[in-house]
């Protein structure tokens, strides 16, 4: 690993200097002199507040639903689930406005869906409810490859030991196969709920745009940078901080584990 | 997004038509023209640059229709504009001398839009604050959202939307896919949108009138171009698509 050749840093330092020179311009033009009074008023608090606790529940619908398809997809052969797994990490590919409109036509008022809802009195549209799933949308792909990934890569021998020792496949998933990939477990948790919390096109496309009910941060950030882009600077090294925390999350986590 | 790709589209077929007019030209050198354009221009502005195309052989304009408040922004951070016409004197004011010898050239008000055939049986803008109804409306930082809060502060009538869009052409689709019952957009945009939606009006939108300047901008290379572009939205060329397509002229 010492031995790489020296002219790998030409090309490196220049990528890692495209990405920095965005975030620091940010920081650079930050009108200091408003920051505080920008990110506490009461629009960009509810904005936070609601980005966070959508994002929050996007990632745990992505627990609950995410770990078994990748249970599913690792331990799985065949051709059906192969093709099924490909479509499902669709979102991963697809720009979010494309999910938004997929959802809209989906669960919206007049959607394959979504108009039985609506004949049951349950409306989507236009609610936190819209916010949560446009994330979960975007989001769930990034839990399923993670742990997916993990799985695949896992010694299937101490699983059949467990099962040759008598404990059924459920305690086998819960003492063996599980534990086996916490680390990507927590790397995808924390890729998905950042993915959530920076989640726009779906949003404003399925959910729209109320500020309390469905205007996220990013959302806000939007509107605000439409007339004056200094006033949505405030708000948007927020969301980077943020961000910053959970890739550093993610990153030492594996290191970590893996160094242990 | 949904914006961004429509004015692509617009783009496209502006300058595809360009190519068309130029096609009798051997490899010869062509100008373009940048044009900057509000939303609510994009039929009337595509129309227009394309009839200039076939004038002025050798120049290739190119409309980039956005909402105006991005587009402004856009200029002020250095994007390389010829022309500018923005949905309200507020927006284009942003600019100062940027903008050079503003004019208008249209004006638009508001309208409702509903379903086709107007199920709810929507009347007025009171009508609208029935709770059972879900409206949307432009957000206040876009110039059709402007003219809306003004509406409402001229009415005394508060409207509780559920959705705030980014840009008019986001309120006629949200209507238009049933999304929700009636929208507040442009007199142009209910027209543009064809049997898709009914319109209703409100006396109080006559009192809202969005006058839409044009401009050249200062340190443009191309001023004559700009200024020829500018003549043509302003002459009668200009006016007759306007018209067609539920502008206003301008008052006298």
């Amino acid at each position: 690993m010492r031995r790489i050749p020296l002219w790998l840093y030409a090309p490196a330092v220049i990528g890692v200097v495209f990405i920095l020179i965005g975030p620091a311009a940010v920081i650079v033009r930050m009108p200091w002199e408003e920051f505080v009074a920008s990110v506490t008023s009461p629009e960009s608090l509810d904005a936070l507040r609601l980005a966070m606790v959508t994002a929050l529940i996007s990632t745990c619908l992505c627990l609950l639903v995410g770990v078994p398809m990748a249970v599913v997809f690792a331990r799985t052969e065949g051709v059906v689930v192969r093709v099924i797994r490909a479509l499902v990490l669709l979102p991963l590919v697809l720009p979010p406005v494309v999910g938004g409109l997929a959802l809209l036509y989906a669960l919206g008022r007049n959607g394959i869906v979504g108009q039985y809802l609506d004949d049951a009195g349950i409306t989507i549209a236009f609610t936190t409810t819209a916010v949560v799933l446009a994330q979960t949308f975007v989001a769930l792909p990034f839990l399923v490859i993670s742990v997916e990934g993990a799985l695949r890569s896992t010694d299937e021998d101490y699983e059949q030991i467990a099962a040759t020792l008598g404990a059924g496949p459920t305690r086998t998933l819960w003492k063996v196969t599980l534990p086996l990939v916490v680390p990507s477990l927590l790397a995808g948790t924390v890729l998905a709920f950042a993915r959530a919390l920076g989640e726009f096109g779906a949003t404003i496309t399925f959910a729209g745009n109320l500020p309390g009910t469905t205007q996220t941060a990013p959302l806000k950030i939007y509107l605000d940078a439409i007339n004056d882009p200094t006033a949505a600077l405030p708000l948007a090294l927020v969301l980077m901080v943020v961000a910053l925390v959970v890739v550093v999350a993610v990153h030492l986590r594996p290191a970590r584990a893996v160094a242990t | 997004m949904v914006r961004r790709s429509l004015s692509a589209l617009g783009v496209a077929v502006v300058v595809s038509a360009g190519a068309v007019g130029c096609s009798n030209d051997t490899d010869e050198a062509t100008t373009v023209l940048d044009v900057y354009a509000a939303a609510s221009l994009k039929q009337a502005f595509t129309e227009i640059a394309d009839e200039y195309a076939r004038v002025h052989e050798d120049v290739d304009v190119r409309v980039n229709f956005a909402g105006s408040s991005a587009l402004v922004t856009q200029i002020e951070q250095g994007a390389t504009a010829d022309v500018i016409a923005t949905a309200d004197e507020k927006t284009m004011a942003r600019l100062g001398a940027t903008a050079v010898d503003p004019e208008i050239f249209a004006t638009n008000t508001l309208v409702i839009v509903t379903g086709p055939g107007n199920p709810e049986n929507i009347v007025d803008l009171a009508s609208l604050t029935n709770p059972e109804l879900s409206t949307v409306v432009c957000a206040v930082e876009v110039p059709c959202g402007a003219a809306t809060a003004q509406v409402e502060k001229n009415t005394g009538i508060d409207l509780e939307p559920v959705s705030e869009e980014s840009s008019v052409s986001a309120v006629v689709a949200k209507v238009t896919s049933g999304q929700a019952d009636a929208g507040i957009v442009y007199v142009t945009d209910a027209r543009g949108a064809g049997d898709k939606v009914s319109a209703v009006t409100d006396p109080a939108f006559a009192e809202v009138v969005n006058a839409y300047p044009i401009a050249k901008v200062k340190g443009s290379p191309r001023q004559q171009d700009a200024q020829m572009f500018v003549d043509l939205v302003l002459g009668e060329t200009g006016a007759a698509v306007l018209r067609a397509d539920g502008f206003s002229p301008a008052p006298a």
